[in-house]
């Protein structure tokens, strides 16, 4: 039997397989190891946790990865693409090789905040959410890291620079240099 | 080695406390914090001292997990056998060879020492008239997170043993009832009420959920206790379970925590082994087992039907109450949501008993609360206090006062659905009853202190951006009321606000309070309405005068030279816009056609020479 949907099915692995091999089978790898059914409630409960290891192998969530996740799981892409954008975790934009997130918390919005990311976005030439051209910084804001004694708080990827001045900004875009 | 009765698991702690060696233990604070302000280059240097100095038969280093005392981070604290102890601040590897070798005797010159203003209620007297009780970060900062044995010497995992050995289900509520445990996620519902409501449910599937999505800007409290005691989390899930009928726990999570749920799954596959979770736990034919779930960054998470949906896999928006979770919840399933918090105080009244509990805090509101104090304040950290202690004892006992010398302004509780206290509810005695009639709420218990700098219409503009961030769209009353009270508030910071705009804020605000689905719609105006009743002169003044008294809302400050300038140019070298002219060793004037009121020649200016207004 065909149809087309099936046809879309080849289309989404196809094509991963061919842009990025490697990642791809890790994806399809953890899928496979999900006590997945034809009860669609119950693999909804997996939704989550799928997207969280895909962005992380993917760096985001392109297309066909929520087709393919769309076709494994049985939900339907209109619902995956609800999901995708309820949560500020997901997104289904490349970013930066370095993740720049300011926080923005209360507390560390009181000591000044506003002001570090005002000063990433002209040094960046970019806004928050936007990756820059060469690919290489995505600038984003969370709300609080909990480290509000260090206040104001700027994470680059895993490394966290506590009690930020405008005046750092370009140091820490400084460490990366690649 | 499986534990497979209440005295096999006495007869363990036995052992260890036994084989306790009597080196002097280093504690290491080591939570994100801790790590961020350089903590791992301590623990290097301790390694490296206790190895070149042939220090192992006197000193063990335990990292351990966040003390509290945030603002002097890297933290060590030296204990020895008689629990005598001695913690030292702001340490850095320089200082490590001088302290070990000064040990117990004292500290060395050039340290910081750090008084300990806690005191432990399940194990010893207030002797020495401390501020903070701790009971639920009882172990938080004092054992090794990742080790099993550290919890168990501390009495863990007892309270699983009495309530599997001797106790009825029913009799777990009420003991939880009766020590008027109230829920520490910021409602205070009665525990023990919850947990009755779901065990009256017919028997079949029922939930066990811990509430770990902290979202509240500025609250990391209960990070705090995942990162630095998991152990008890886990073993208050498991006694839950019991009572309400449940075999299965699900700890929900903020993917944003690595470092606590690295520690929780150690902590799960650990309590496996050992046997406190799985099949029939210590020999008593009750099954209980564990999984965690990240969250995926939405505040509304939070709210208890909306983190159900998330767990589901689904959007994570509220829905109507009732039916309450406790009756049909996750899968339609009876689901029993605690914070984390809540939970970490459970073993504590299991062992003690519900009189115990209640000699600390209030009559209406028993124990404790942990506040996470940030802002304007000297002393950034948790502090754990019984309920009843002022503000004033938290912020300028325990905080030590406002940073810099200046004057206190207001704090906010509850973070974005709270309110802000001012000078004149400083000594309230704060609980849940008292918090909600000044205007405020317990909240998860964020505190963010602001002084004389702070602009209340920003902060309440800041909130509601937040709000707006975060509102799930699904009522009308948040999705789009929350939206214009923040264009509101907006206009009145740009200077573009009348009074009759302050009318329609404030009503507005009442109108979405009274109609809003859930939780996080009803709370949200509370930050307007709160600053609106308490600071109406800085709201008159920015709408009558477009004049921001603090000197934050940018378009409305005017910034002038005055005449202790002594024409140095520092100013007009750093004017990105060249609005600063004048000769050299004259008075510089601010064109203000030009002026971008960024504020740069303001801080560069080393004479006072620029005014703000």
């Amino acid at each position: 039997m065909s149809c087309d949907c099936c046809g879309k099915k080849e289309k989404a692995l196809e094509k991963l397989m061919k842009l990025e091999p490697k990642k791809t089978t890790e994806l399809v790898a953890f899928i496979d190891s999900l006590p997945l059914g034809n009860d669609i409630d119950a693999n909804r409960g997996c939704l989550i946790e799928t997207l969280h290891r895909a962005q992380t192998i993917f760096g985001y969530l392109p297309a066909e990865v929520q087709q393919l996740v769309s076709e494994r799981l049985k939900i339907t892409r209109s619902e995956i693409y609800g999901v995708i954008s309820f949560y500020s975790y997901f997104t289904d934009k490349p970013i930066g090789r370095h993740k720049i997130n300011v926080c923005c918390g209360t507390a560390c919005f009181v000591k000044g905040a506003t002001r570090i990311v005002d000063e990433f976005k002209s040094k960046l030439g970019i806004k928050e959410g936007e990756t820059t051209p060469d690919k290489k910084f995505f600038l984003g804001v969370l709300r609080c890291v909990g480290a509000c004694s260090l206040a104001p708080v700027v994470m680059v990827d895993d490394h966290v620079y506590g009690k930020v001045t405008p005046e750092m900004v370009s140091t820490i875009l400084a460490d990366y240099q690649d | 080695m499986t534990i497979t009765s209440l005295s096999d698991l006495k007869a363990l702690k036995a052992r260890l406390d036994q084989s306790a060696s009597d080196k002097v233990k280093i504690l290491m604070s080591l939570g994100t914090c801790g790590l961020a302000a350089g903590g791992s280059k301590v623990v290097d240097a301790i390694e490296e001292t206790m190895a070149s100095q042939n220090l192992g038969d006197k000193y063990e280093a335990v990292p351990v997990g966040c003390m509290g005392l945030c603002y002097c981070e890297p933290t060590i604290e030296l204990r020895d056998n008689s629990g005598k102890s001695i913690i030292y601040g702001d340490v850095t590897a320089e200082q490590i060879p001088a302290i070990l070798k000064a040990g117990m005797s004292g500290a060395p010159a050039g340290t910081t020492v750090v008084e300990r203003t806690w005191y432990y209620p399940e194990d010893e007297a207030n002797t020495h008239k401390a501020l903070q009780a701790r009971i639920a970060l009882r172990n938080t900062g004092c054992i090794n997170p990742e080790l099993i044995e550290d919890y168990i010497r501390q009495d863990g995992y007892q309270a699983l043993g009495k309530v599997l050995s001797g106790m009825k289900p029913a009799e777990v509520s009420q003991l939880v009832l009766e020590a008027n445990l109230r829920g520490r996620g910021g409602a205070g519902f009665p525990t023990g009420k919850k947990w009755q409501f779901a065990a009256a449910q017919p028997k079949g599937k029922k939930y066990m959920i811990c509430n770990a999505d902290e979202g509240d800007p500025g609250a990391f409290m209960d990070r705090a206790v995942l990162e630095g005691d998991p152990h008890s989390v886990l073993e208050a899930m498991t006694i839950g379970g019991y009572a309400i009928g449940s075999d299965i726990g699900i700890i929900y999570i903020r993917a944003e925590y690595p470092l606590a749920i690295t520690r929780l799954r150690i902590a799960i596959d650990q309590a496996h082994e050992m046997g406190f979770l799985g099949k029939n736990i210590l020999n008593s034919g009750f099954d209980f087992d564990i999984e965690l779930k990240y969250g995926a960054g939405a505040f509304v998470c939070g709210e208890e039907t909306a983190l159900i949906h998330s767990v589901e896999g689904r959007r994570g928006e509220p829905t109507f109450k009732p039916p309450f979770p406790a009756v049909q919840g996750l899968w339609k399933h009876p689901t029993v949501v605690n914070n984390v918090e809540t939970y970490a105080n459970v073993a504590a009244i299991i062992r003690k008993g519900a009189a115990w509990f209640r000699t600390v805090g209030t009559a209406g509101s028993p124990g404790t609360k942990v506040f996470a104090l940030a802002g304007k304040v000297n002393h950034v950290g948790l502090v754990e206090v019984p309920m009843g202690t002022t503000l004033r004892d938290i912020i300028f006992s325990l905080g030590g006062g406002i940073s810099k010398g200046r004057a206190f302004k207001a704090v906010q509780t509850g973070g974005p659905s709270g309110g802000c206290i001012t000078t004149k509810n400083l000594d309230t005695p704060i609980d849940y009853e008292t918090l909600k009639a000044i205007g405020s709420m317990m909240g998860s218990g964020g505190m963010i202190v602001m002084d004389e700098d702070d602009c209340m219409v920003n902060i309440a503009r800041f909130f509601l951006e937040f709000t707006c961030d975060e509102s799930c769209g699904k009522c009308t009353p948040c999705r789009i009321g929350n939206r214009r009270l923040y264009e509101m508030l907006t206009d009145i910071c740009h200077g573009k606000g009348t009074p009759q705009t302050l009318v329609e804020l404030r009503n507005l605000a009442l109108v979405i309070k009274d109609t809003a689905l859930c939780g996080l719609g009803q709370t949200s105006p509370n930050p307007v309405l709160s600053t609106l009743t308490n600071f109406a002169d800085e709201y008159e003044a920015h709408v009558n005068e477009k004049r921001c008294p603090a000197g934050v809302c940018e378009r409305l400050v005017r910034f002038t030279i005055n005449e202790k300038c002594v024409g140095c140019g520092v100013c007009a070298r750093n004017c990105p816009v060249t609005a600063i002219t004048g000769a050299t060793k004259k008075r510089h004037v601010i064109n203000q056609d030009k002026c971008i009121k960024c504020g740069i020649c303001f801080e560069k200016c080393m004479f006072k020479a620029i005014d703000k207004q």
